[in-house]
Order: structure tokens, then sequence, then C-alpha cells
């Protein structure tokens, strides 16, 4: 098990005071909090080592290209890839499947042709591919999931086929929390011919994650969500795809050689990174992957599956409070979104934040996900790996409080 | 248990929890003249109205819609402070009641249990939920202000 308490000492932000009570992050499947670790590598960077990379000669372009390189090294190992080449750094995961849409999408994509998604998709696994069907004729199938929020496999069974081009799907939900069979999903669109995209958003940084066992063509995740910083996704292509891929955008570090009448490209991953990249939180991400990676994924896991049993089970013994999405733990993630028969999720949301504790409430950029639910918004406590029984303990305190605003049954005093 | 902050506990007033659930004028009227809806893109608010205006003056006016405490209480005592007047009352209304949520004003008695919704001024997050219900009935009011052949005062 993890030493929770030992962790939190390494979170400098989760020792302020929010509205006069002790701050409890649960807002982690929207961006987690930063170790020391991670902020320190980025004032390290900027204070030893700052210069641009790929070219230069000088002894500080040397040391930050190298710094750079070994975190795509870290960023494979992180995902159980074994070649550092295939991986492509981006701003995020949005941008990560936008490069697919583009670079892969335009040139393998015609009339008729179909991409099958869910409907539990965040819209950055959505409206990349509306772009792509009107840009190509391209036509989009969903997936329904069942009350439970389990994914309607017999339908995917039924929905991939021969105009089948393209499955992309998200590992982990950001709303349910649900963890789809993504290894069974690669192996029925491999069948039918398309490729695989996962959406590794919210599973990258929750759970042991093996790309060559999943068997798919494309992972995309980003940093932030992991303990790193904002501005750094990744894009894993399996070996030799990228290779058969257009560029995404065109410019400086991309190129082999410019002439007037046309450019060669370089070598991938280079291809796909054109201009000055996010050099500095690419290198502090890799304190976030020796971060998490020092406690092993595994653990991790253990942890938020504990933790994320416990809230289930405390937030189904406050009168009124449905959870949306997979009960069974080892079927789901620690992000677990809810409703209130006696308040909306703004509310909620608003008075548990005077209690110090932050969670979201709203469509989680999920909105067919939401009208499949028939709800306009719900609330989400999300957990990591600094979260302990105390902050689930918090959360329940202060919706409790909700309830003696908002509910009808006599729990209303005065407040 | 620890107390919350002031400033949330000011928030949930009864009279807000009250016409949250137990909202005046819900539903729509047989015969509006006017009719507007307005919704808030980032947290699914939505307010819908009918407004029924003769000879300049409010005679009756309903709403529904979905979202939270804040926007559809808002609605409701917005409802009961203008029905049956002028348009030009509403109009001081209206201004008066934005003064206080978006400029600081202090609350003017003249806006009855709204000034309910003082403390919503407070977070700024919070603040268009407030004034949903009252950009639909500006828009309903201009509405009626072209429909009469006159510039939207």
């Amino acid at each position: 098990m993890l030493d929770v308490a030992h962790i939190k000492q390494d979170f400098p932000i989760l020792t302020q005071q929010v509205n006069g009570h002790r701050l409890v992050y649960l807002d982690n499947a929207a961006t987690t909090q930063k170790p020391r670790q991670v902020i320190d590598a980025l004032v390290q960077y900027y204070e030893t080592t700052n210069a641009n990379i790929h070219r230069g000669i000088h002894t500080l372009a040397v040391r930050a290209t190298d710094q750079y390189e070994a975190v795509r090294a870290r960023s494979a190992g992180h995902i159980g890839a074994s070649n550092p080449q295939d991986i492509v750094f981006t701003r995020n995961t949005t941008e990560s499947i936008n490069l697919v849409a583009r670079a892969w999408g335009d040139a393998n994509l015609g009339e008729g042709d179909e991409i099958v998604l869910s409907l539990m998709e965040h819209h950055s696994n959505i409206v990349p591919w509306q772009l792509l069907a009107r840009r190509t004729g391209a036509v989009l199938r969903f997936v329904d999931f069942d009350d439970n929020g389990v994914l309607d496999i017999d339908q995917a069974r039924q929905l991939i086929g021969s105009r089948t081009k393209l499955v992309s799907i998200v590992h982990m939900s950001n709303v349910l929390g649900t963890i789809n069979p993504v290894a069974e999903i690669a192996e029925m669109a491999h069948a039918a011919g398309a490729l695989v995209l996962v959406d590794g958003a919210q599973s990258a940084p929750h759970l042991p994650v093996d790309v060559e066992a999943m068997g798919c063509d494309f992972f995309a995740f980003s940093a932030h969500k992991m303990l790193g910083p904002t501005g750094v996704g990744v894009l894993w292509a399996r070996p030799g795809l990228l290779e058969t891929m257009e560029p995404f955008l065109g410019g400086g570090e991309m190129i082999s050689i410019v002439k007037p009448e046309g450019s060669t490209w370089a070598d991938v991953p280079h291809k796909f990174e054109a201009g000055t990249p996010n050099i500095a939180d690419v290198i502090a991400s890799g304190a976030a992957f020796d971060y998490l990676h020092d406690l092993g994924m595994d653990a991790v896991r253990e942890h938020e599956k504990a933790i994320t049993a416990y809230a289930i089970d405390s937030l189904q013994r406050i009168p009124g409070v449905a959870i949306h999405g997979p009960l069974d733990i080892e079927r789901r993630g620690g992000a677990v979104s809810f409703s209130m028969d006696c308040a909306h999720p703004h509310d909620i949301s608003t008075i548990v934040d005077g209690h110090g504790v932050a969670i979201r409430a709203g469509h989680h950029c999920a909105q067919l996900l939401m009208r499949r639910l028939g709800v306009p918004a719900t609330s989400r406590a999300s957990f990591a790996i600094y979260n302990d029984r105390d902050d689930v303990d918090a959360l329940v305190e202060a919706l409790q409080h909700v309830r003696r605003v908002f509910a009808d049954d006599g729990a209303r005093t005065a407040v | 248990m620890t107390a919350p902050e002031p400033q949330f506990d000011e928030l949930y007033r009864d009279i807000i929890v009250d016409h949250y659930r137990r909202p005046r004028n819900h539903g729509s009227l047989a015969a509006p003249t006017q009719q507007a809806e307005g919704v808030n893109p980032v947290c699914g608010d939505e307010v819908r109205m009918d407004v029924s205006i003769h000879n300049s003056v409010i005679d009756e006016i309903a709403f529904d819609g979905q979202g939270c405490a804040i926007s559809q209480s808002s609605a409701s005592m917005l409802t009961e402070r203008v029905q049956g007047h002028s348009i030009g009352e509403t109009k001081e209304v209206i201004g008066k009641f934005r003064a206080m949520m978006v400029d600081g004003a202090a609350p003017d008695s003249a806006l009855g249990d709204l000034v309910a919704l003082e403390g919503v001024a407070q977070l700024p997050v919070r603040v268009k939920c407030a004034l949903l219900a009252w950009n639909v009935l500006q828009e309903a009011l201009q509405q009626a202000a072209s429909a009469a052949g006159k510039e939207p005062a």
C-alpha cells in the first residue's frame, strides 16, 4: 500500500486552506496536482539547462536535447512500448487525436468509410472525427453502453465491419470510470481490417498500461493528468505506422531539406514535432514518470481501487445519492460521477467548495454520454495517489451539508 | 463539524431554496405576446419565458426550464416581481438587479425577495446563473419593442 501521508508532503499545494478548510482536491480527472519533484525539475531546467533542442552544438543545447529525448524513452516505457521513436510529443491528448485524424485520417478515409466510437467518449475523441467525416464523407457510428455504464460489446461486434476503417475508444471513461475491454475491441477491429486508437487520458495516469499487449495502433495521453505539467501530450503509434503518415504541422524541426520547389521531411518522430516544442514541460514530465514508477503502477492502481471502493460505499450511504457507472471495482477507475435527488450539480459543487472540497460539476466534455444518461450534468469526485479516507470523509460531510440545505425530508435545518 | 465560511452560508437562503423547490409562475401561457429562451452553454442551465404584454404592462408571465437553484429561483422570483408592472418599472428592476449582481451595488429594497441572491455576486462563476432569466426577459422586452415599431430603450 502507498504511504499516503508521506506522499501528501510532496505536494506543496495540498498544504493550503481553501475557504477556511484544508484543501481536499478531488478533481484529478481534470488535472492532478504536481509533486515538488516536478516543480523542481521545471525550475532546474530553466536555471541550468535552458536551450533549444535538436540544433546548436553547444553544451546546453546538447544537454537539453538529451534530457528531452530521455523523456521520450520514459514515455514509451510507461505504456510498455519498446521503441521511443514511436512516441510523438504534442500539447495534450486532444492534439494527439487531431494529429491522427489529419495525418492518418485524411489519407486513409473516403466517402462511406466508417469510424466507430462510443457514446462515452470525451469531446476530444468525437469532434476531430466529425471534422474528418466532414472533409472525407466518412460516417461515424456509436457504440452504446448499458445502465451500469458498461460498453455494449455485442453492439460493438455488430458495428465493426468491412466498412470500418478506424475504431477510436476511450480506455477509461472520465465520467463513468468504466474501464473498457480495449484488447478485445482491438482484436475485433483488426479482424475487420480497421485500426484502433485508444484514448488513454484517464488510464495512463492510473493503470499499468501495455500497448503491445493491448494490440492498439495509436495510444494518446497527457502528462498533466499524471502529476506532470500542462502542455505535454503524448501520441504512440504502432512501429512503422508513423513512417506511412503525412506531416501534421509544417515548419522548423520537422524538415530534412527545404528547397523552393518543396521539402523533404525529417525522420519520425521529429516529422510530427514542428517548431520549438514544450521543452521545459516535457523534461519536467520525466520527473512525473519517475515519481509514479518509484511508487509502481500496480501499487498506484491498488491504492486507487481501495479509495474508490471506500468512496462508492460512503456515497451510497447518503440518502438520495445515485452513482453513474460500474460499481464493480475491477471494471472501473477512480472517476466517480454521482447525482443527488435534492440538488443540482452546480449547487453541490459550490456548497462543497465552501468546505474546501474541490469536485467537478457539469457535462465533463461528454455531452453524448450525458444525453444517454438522461441528465444535464453530474457531480464528479476523482481520486489520485495523494487522496485518503479523510478526503472521502470530508466530501461526505460536505454532501451531508448539501442535504441540510436542499433536502425536503427533514434534513433541512437553519443554515 | 466546522462551520463553513459565512459567504457560503449566506448563499442558499431559505427563500432561494423555496423558490427552487416550488417555482412560482411555472409553465407556459395560453396566449403569450412574446416568447424567449436562453441557455448557459457552459453549465446547461435553461430558461424559457412566456410574456403577455398589453398597453405596456406585463399582464402575465410564466417560465420553465432546468438548472441549478440559483438560475431557477432567480427566474421564479423575477416573475413574481415584474408581473402586473409596466415595462418602464420592469426596466428599472432589471437595472437594479444587474447593478447588485455585476457592479457590486448595495441591494435595493425595490428588488423585494430578489435581494436574497445578493451573495451570488461574490461568486463570479455563478453570476451568469442568476442573470440567465433576466437576459431572457430583456430579450422578450426587445421583441415587444420591435413589434411595436419602437427602438428598444
